[in-house]
């Protein structure tokens, strides 16, 4: 066996990698609840693509059967009900894991110096996820699909001069149909897959290059023993490896109680109009995006002209990527941030919420008022945190992790 | 001062935040009754399917459905879905298999010279609409003069379908109300009255809808039952599993400090 491992080590770096990555990885030994959505967003993205090849062996991607195959593939095909609530309950799951994940980012500080590009990397995972959402869902062809398409691609008209001609070549015709469907297909199952796992690959390196950022926000490489091995850091296998077994047990508990009990979540995650196949002449009453999109699509409709729209749309979007400049705040938890930041920060969320339910709802002239009242907080905390963070009053930072 | 200001204003936002689902549940469309349906009771689904295929099933098709999975879901002979159910030969004369989907012969362009639109599917209406839309809809069709067909529907006006029901329920009449909404008068429905009677009594028919809808319920999607079922077997495996993973973590954590 070790003979083995010497052959493949002299001639591929197996035992090395496994070490830098894992066995000798060493990691804060303070990781609390928040820090088990990293993990399990890389298990949530495997799910997706194994349930998805499955999915893709009995689906068509023709605008005249793509509806029946679903359908045919949760009837016919043995377990394929399973695989596709699996694939659509996974589609959810990933997006909440993500937003736990990002949110303990924002807490804990974790994208500021020297780890400003795990986070770059991170939100261009996030923005390939949401296109990757976004062109699964117009998969199933059910009127939903047909005409949330049609919303969002038509924002892109909204570019002056190259609007219509682009919103055309994204189409690959004058209305959404079979080429649309065709193209969402490929980018869906090779083209996007291929750039999710490449980023998160990235985001990984990063990480493991600089380490991992804990709820105290110490650097724990700066106290090292006489071995060299930082006194707060304990191997991340097979410390939390096992830990992170119990997370993936509660997170598959939760998981399946979804997907056994509440598959299409009441509308929210299969939408009821989706069960009716796309129909381009007939537009349903009450068109909205599936909730992982909600917040930003609430910001879209909160403006009155529709180019201002996309752009401030956009823009709630890119503000994020600049988080690590915009926080000037050398202190990087919240546990030793001022009052100001705190209640910055639960704005931020409460903002987000309220502006993904906002999205649901029709657009009345009160609620309408609301969306505006919310999108101008969610900007408000990148304004307020910027102004605040350079002088911020801050407790003392203590030089171990505690606990 | 900065504080203060600024929880003031969360507590606003708070409120605000709490107010809005009171504020958006206004919205005016015909009440619907829950369906008395049980999606486990297998007599009653088999009823359902009776009802479907005598008064349904020669306009709707349920074209993602087959005949052998109701049989084996409904847990009916085979001889008796085919004698319940088929009643078409396909396209060289041959009887239709038992394994086929149920399709009709009815096209689009027939029906909508007869109906004025084509013939929805019904494998997934139950799915679209709910099961208390279905249930409210068949006990809501009316006399109405004005209409090509002489019926109109309460939850779907001017609906293209005759009651094709009426043998059975009999012929009600729309009842109005007259109420104010602000100064303006508005005619509101108030209820039905029967007007001639049926071959079921009021109770039968709506037991008679509800065993349609539950039937409808389960075509919607076969697997639920079988869903639930295999559900919790899952959920007890993970407590289980979650049981030795947290012995597991214990004991490596043993030696951190």
């Amino acid at each position: 066996m070790s003979n083995l491992m010497t052959w493949i080590d002299d001639r591929f770096p197996a035992t090395k990698m496994w070490n830098d990555h894992l066995a000798k990885y060493y990691t804060p030994k303070n990781f609390n609840f928040w820090y088990f959505f990293g993990s399990l967003a890389l298990m949530v993205l495997v799910i997706q693509i194994i349930s998805g090849i499955f999915l893709t062996m009995h689906y068509k991607p023709d605008g005249a059967m793509a509806f029946a195959s679903v359908e045919y593939i949760m009837r016919d095909v043995p377990y394929g009900w399973l695989i596709r609530y699996i694939h659509s309950t996974g589609a959810t799951a990933f997006f909440v894991v993500v937003y736990l994940h990002m949110l303990r980012g924002l807490m804990y500080g974790s994208y500021k110096k020297p780890r400003e590009l795990i986070w770059l990397f991170g939100m261009f995972i996030y923005l390939a996820l949401m296109a990757e959402a976004f062109m699964g869902y117009l998969l199933p062809w059910g009127q939903m699909s047909y005409w949330g398409a049609q919303v969002i691609i038509s924002l892109f008209s909204a570019i002056p001069v190259i609007g219509d001609d682009l919103t055309l070549w994204i189409r690959g015709d004058f209305v959404i149909g079979d080429a649309t469907l065709n193209r969402f297909f490929a980018l869906h199952v090779i083209a996007l897959p291929f750039v999710l796992v490449f980023l998160v690959i990235a985001h990984i390196l990063a990480l493991h290059e600089v380490g991992s950022n804990n709820p105290d926000g110490v650097e724990i490489k700066k106290n090292k023993g006489p071995d060299g091995i930082p006194l707060d850091g304990i191997p991340f296998h097979p410390y939390y490896s096992v830990k992170d077994i119990v997370g993936v047990v509660v997170f598959l508990f939760f998981f399946s109680v979804v997907m056994f009990y509440f598959p299409d979540g009441g509308g929210y995650l299969l939408e009821h109009a989706n069960f009716i196949a796309a129909d381009p002449l007939k537009t349903p009453e009450h068109i909205a995006p599936v909730w992982y999109f909600t917040p930003f699509y609430a910001i879209l409709r909160a403006v009155p002209d529709k180019l201002m729209g996309v752009g401030t749309m956009g823009a709630a979007i890119v503000v994020l990527f600049f988080l690590p400049w915009i926080d000037r705040c050398k202190v990087k938890s919240i546990r030793y941030r001022s009052v100001i930041f705190k209640v910055n920060l639960i704005v931020f969320c409460v903002s987000f919420v309220v502006l993904g339910w906002l999205a649901m709802q029709p657009a009345t002239e009160i609620l309408t008022f609301f969306s505006r009242v919310f999108t101008f907080f969610y900007f408000a905390f990148f304004a307020v945190l910027y102004v605040t963070s350079k002088n911020e009053k801050t407790k003392p930072v203590p030089d171990r992790v505690t606990s | 001062m900065k504080t203060a200001t600024i929880k003031k204003i969360m507590k606003l936002l708070i409120v605000a935040a709490m107010l809005m689902p009171v504020m958006a549940t206004a919205s005016g469309s015909v009440h619907l009754e829950s369906a008395p349906i049980d999606i486990n009771d297998k007599e009653s689904l088999r009823r359902g399917a009776k009802a479907f295929a005598d008064y349904c099933y020669s306009c709707h098709a349920a074209s993602f459905v087959r005949f052998n999975r109701i049989a084996k879901d409904l847990e009916m002979s085979e001889e008796d879905v085919r004698e319940m159910m088929i009643h078409t030969r396909g396209k060289k004369g041959a009887p239709t298999k038992i394994g086929d989907l149920m399709k009709v012969s009815m096209t689009d362009d027939y029906a909508k010279n007869a109906f004025g639109t084509a013939v929805p599917d019904l494998s997934l209406e139950a799915r679209a609409r709910g099961a208390d839309w279905v249930y409210t809809y068949l006990r809501s069709f009316y006399v109405d003069p004005y209409r090509p067909n002489g019926f109109n529907n309460a939850v779907f006006p001017d609906v293209g379908m005759p009651n094709v029901l009426w043998s059975l329920q009999g012929l009600q009449e729309a009842r109005y109300k007259t109420v104010m909404h602000g100064d303006v008068e508005v005619e509101e429905l108030e209820g039905f009255e029967q007007v001639s009677a049926g071959k079921l009594s009021p109770e039968e028919y709506d037991m008679f809808v509800a065993d349609l809808t539950n039937f409808m319920v389960y075509i919607g999607e076969p697997v639920q039952v079988e869903r639930r079922s295999l559900g919790w077997k899952v959920l007890l495996f993970l407590i289980v599993l979650f049981g030795f993973a947290y012995a597991l973590k214990k004991e490596y954590w043993k030696d951190v400090h």
